[in-house]
């Protein structure tokens, strides 16, 4: 079974074998859990509705920045929020149940995906309206200087998202406010379809997408997102700042979606497994996913910690297997679990 | 001509037309024009199809900018909600600055956006919000149901010198109808009649159009006579003729895929009881209940009106005593 958040002591040193161990175990729990996703579209046609958005790509981004997280600090992630609370050591029966928008579900069925929330993990819930979550994240840090909780904030949201109002509205603010918040732009190079050298202006300019701190006058980064290492020593100088009250800082973590955006859109019953990612289904790019295919940070990972005799092949097998089983585990517990009882839709609109 | 098309692509053809005609039309939006093989972009170039990033402030804004200094763009928002974000500029820029500038200014923009898929969309995706929209005097609100009229609001929308909402029903957006070939206008501000009858009136939007002829359809077969009427555009509301087909029956069922608190169902309602109150004996409003939407399908269900919840209430209003008053 998994191992939850460690112990701040025990996850001082960054690059420590237990340490490498973790982040490799989490990334391989979060990587299976995508997959058992998209395969339950295939094998179950209908059981998951709406749209749900994976995270395969982004394990090295997620696990390497929480990796510098302290028991009690906050994580409010974007809509494609599976990653986290997986992290965080939400049982996985309760997530998938969600996604199945069963009866046991972590939201009781009525989020789903893009709706996961589990306030008991330091994760109060996600926004599907994009970029609008910047905003409560900066909420949540503004709780945690003005309780002096010793909280600090983990803000994930997606490059596209960097185009919203609520970002610029949101940074101006933590920055003024010195709050204790580390902003994370998730780079995986696509806002839905869009590639974001067709929208962003820094990156238009050539630029990293980490020059808008330099507008909010806070200290900005870009990082290898496919490297889990460098992703938490960026990462953990940001948290740092943000423990000591000097405030935000906004870090670029560069990638690549596996996946397409999200399963294929259509009107029900008509089937909506995941169609082939953009870059190939849109513009006819299929060197470009190979390219990041190979890069692909989970296998990435597994060599580097195999070369320097981190893991095994056995060891690493091992991780494998029980985050497979973990994750067949919770399938199966989706499946069988109920749906909610139509009744049960009048409760929770108001406290 | 007519020629059999589907809800969606009717909707493309009226932009395409309207393009062709008026060299002022621009139409961006969030992820489309991608590549250089998008149609539209071929056909119209990228000085009038754009691609926009997720900014639906600047994106309406600068629509409405636009729209005040000589174009007239079509805002392409995908879903209703993402224009919450903007919601100053849709309900307290654009429908506001013709009048505060005395008939000088006007801002004929068009923002498109689907509403109401219900399919597992959850709690920010599925909602129907026409009824923040339709008390704003300045800013009109059409809602089609079929693919005809789907192609003709959406030509009068882009005609129509004030900013309007069009909204379509994302439900039905593979649904199939016949839809005249070459320029066709569905004026603005008038309902129309889907299935005459002379038993009940049933008056539905958008989504519930479908659901209510379905009804009406089941009804038949009991030998019950529904009238459909679509009012199409929800400001300005057509109300003469909803209140002729209630003096008509006397029975009205008032269907509405929003929830029943403000919904368009409680507006039609005022103005019926207000302008029918003699020859009404009895009305009831098939709504979507006071929640927001769950995912879960039982729950979503449970929610959002369907035909069973619609045959129901008209067995109702026709079972209702009339009482001498
Ligand atoms: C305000 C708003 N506009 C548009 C959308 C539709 N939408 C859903 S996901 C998405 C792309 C988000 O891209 P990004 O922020 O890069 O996150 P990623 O999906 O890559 O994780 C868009 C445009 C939305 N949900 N909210
Ligand atoms: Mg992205």
């Amino acid at each position: 079974m998994s191992r939850n958040t460690p112990k701040k002591a025990a996850r001082r040193s960054q690059t420590g074998t237990d340490q490498l161990q973790w982040i490799y175990t989490q990334m391989v729990r979060i990587r299976e859990f995508e997959e058992a996703v998209k395969r339950t579209f295939i094998e179950h046609p209908g059981v998951i509705r709406g749209h749900s958005h994976l995270g395969d790509g982004a394990e090295a981004s997620i696990v390497g920045a929480l990796s510098t997280r302290h028991d009690t600090d906050i994580v409010m992630p974007s809509y494609r929020c599976h990653g986290y609370p997986i992290v965080l050591g939400t049982p996985l029966r309760k997530m998938m149940a969600e996604v199945l928008g069963r009866k046991d579900g972590l939201c009781r069925g009525f989020g789903g995906s893009m709706h996961l929330a589990d306030p008991s993990r330091y994760f109060p819930g996600t926004s599907g309206i994009i970029g609008q979550s910047i905003a409560h994240a900066t909420g949540a840090a503004l709780t945690a200087q003005v309780k002096h909780s010793g909280q600090i904030v983990y803000c994930f949201f997606g490059d596209g998202a960097s185009k919203q109002g609520a970002f610029f509205e949101s940074l101006n603010m933590a920055a003024v406010w010195k709050l204790p918040i580390v902003y994370v732009l998730e780079n995986n190079q696509y806002q839905a379809y869009t590639h974001f050298s067709l929208e962003d202006a820094n990156a238009v300019a050539g630029d990293p997408l980490s020059k808008k701190a330099e507008a909010f006058s806070i200290p900005g980064a870009s990082v290898d997102g496919t490297d889990p290492v460098a992703v938490g020593k960026v990462v953990a100088k940001a948290a740092d700042r943000a423990r000591a009250g000097k405030g935000p800082s906004l870090v670029e973590t560069k990638f690549y979606r596996l996946s397409a955006h999200g399963n294929v859109i259509t009107v029900p019953p008509l089937p909506t497994q995941f169609p082939e990612h953009e870059a190939v289904a849109v513009y006819g790019n299929r060197r470009e996913f190979e390219h990041w295919k190979a890069k692909d940070p989970v296998r990435r990972f597994r060599a580097r910690l195999l070369k320097n005799r981190v893991l095994t092949e056995a060891s690493a097998k091992r991780i494998e297997a029980a985050a497979r089983a973990e994750v067949e585990d919770a399938v199966q517990f989706a499946l069988a679990s109920p749906l909610p009882a139509p009744e049960e839709a009048l409760q929770y609109v108001y406290a | 001509m007519a020629r059999e098309m589907m809800y969606g692509d009717a909707i493309a053809a009226a932009i395409i037309e309207e393009m062709q005609r008026d060299p002022n039309i621009i139409f961006y939006g969030q992820n489309m024009a991608m590549t250089e093989r998008d149609p539209m972009l071929r056909k119209f170039g990228k000085e009038r199809v754009r691609i926009a990033p997720i900014s639906e402030t600047a994106e309406i804004g600068i629509g409405i900018g636009a729209a005040m200094t000589g174009l007239r763009p079509i805002v392409e928002l995908w879903m209703s909600e993402f224009m919450l974000v903007a919601f100053d500029q849709v309900i307290n820029e654009a429908p506001r600055l013709r009048y505060m500038s005395g008939g000088q200014v006007s801002v004929p923009v068009v923002l498109k956006a689907g509403y109401g898929f219900c399919a597992g969309w959850a709690g920010q995706h599925s909602n129907c919000i026409y009824h923040t929209m339709m008390g704003i005097p300045g800013l009109k609100v059409v809602v089609p149901s079929t693919p005809a009229d789907a192609k003709g609001l959406m030509a009068a929308a882009i005609r129509d010198d004030n900013p309007v909402v069009y909204l379509h029903p994302y439900m039905l957006t593979l649904d199939k109808g016949e839809v005249p070939d070459g320029e066709y206008v569905v004026p603005i501000g008038v309902a129309d009649i889907k299935r005459a009858g002379t038993d009940v009136t049933i008056v539905a939007v958008g989504w519930m159009v479908k659901k209510a002829l379905a009804a009406a359809e089941r009804l038949a077969a009991e030998n019950i006579s529904a009238e459909v009427v679509d009012p199409r555009t929800l400001a300005p509301l057509d109300v003469t003729t909803i209140v002729n087909s209630v003096k008509k029956t006397g029975r009205v069922v008032l269907v509405d895929q929003a929830p029943r608190q403000s919904s368009a169902a409680a507006v039609i309602a005022g103005e019926i009881a207000e302008h029918a109150v003699g020859d009404l004996h009895a009305l009831k409003m098939v709504t979507a209940l006071d929640t927001s939407i769950p995912y879960s399908e039982p729950l979503e269900n449970f929610v959002v009106p369907n035909e069973d919840k619609i045959v129901e209430a008209v067995k109702s209003v026709l079972t209702q005593e009339v009482i001498a008053v």
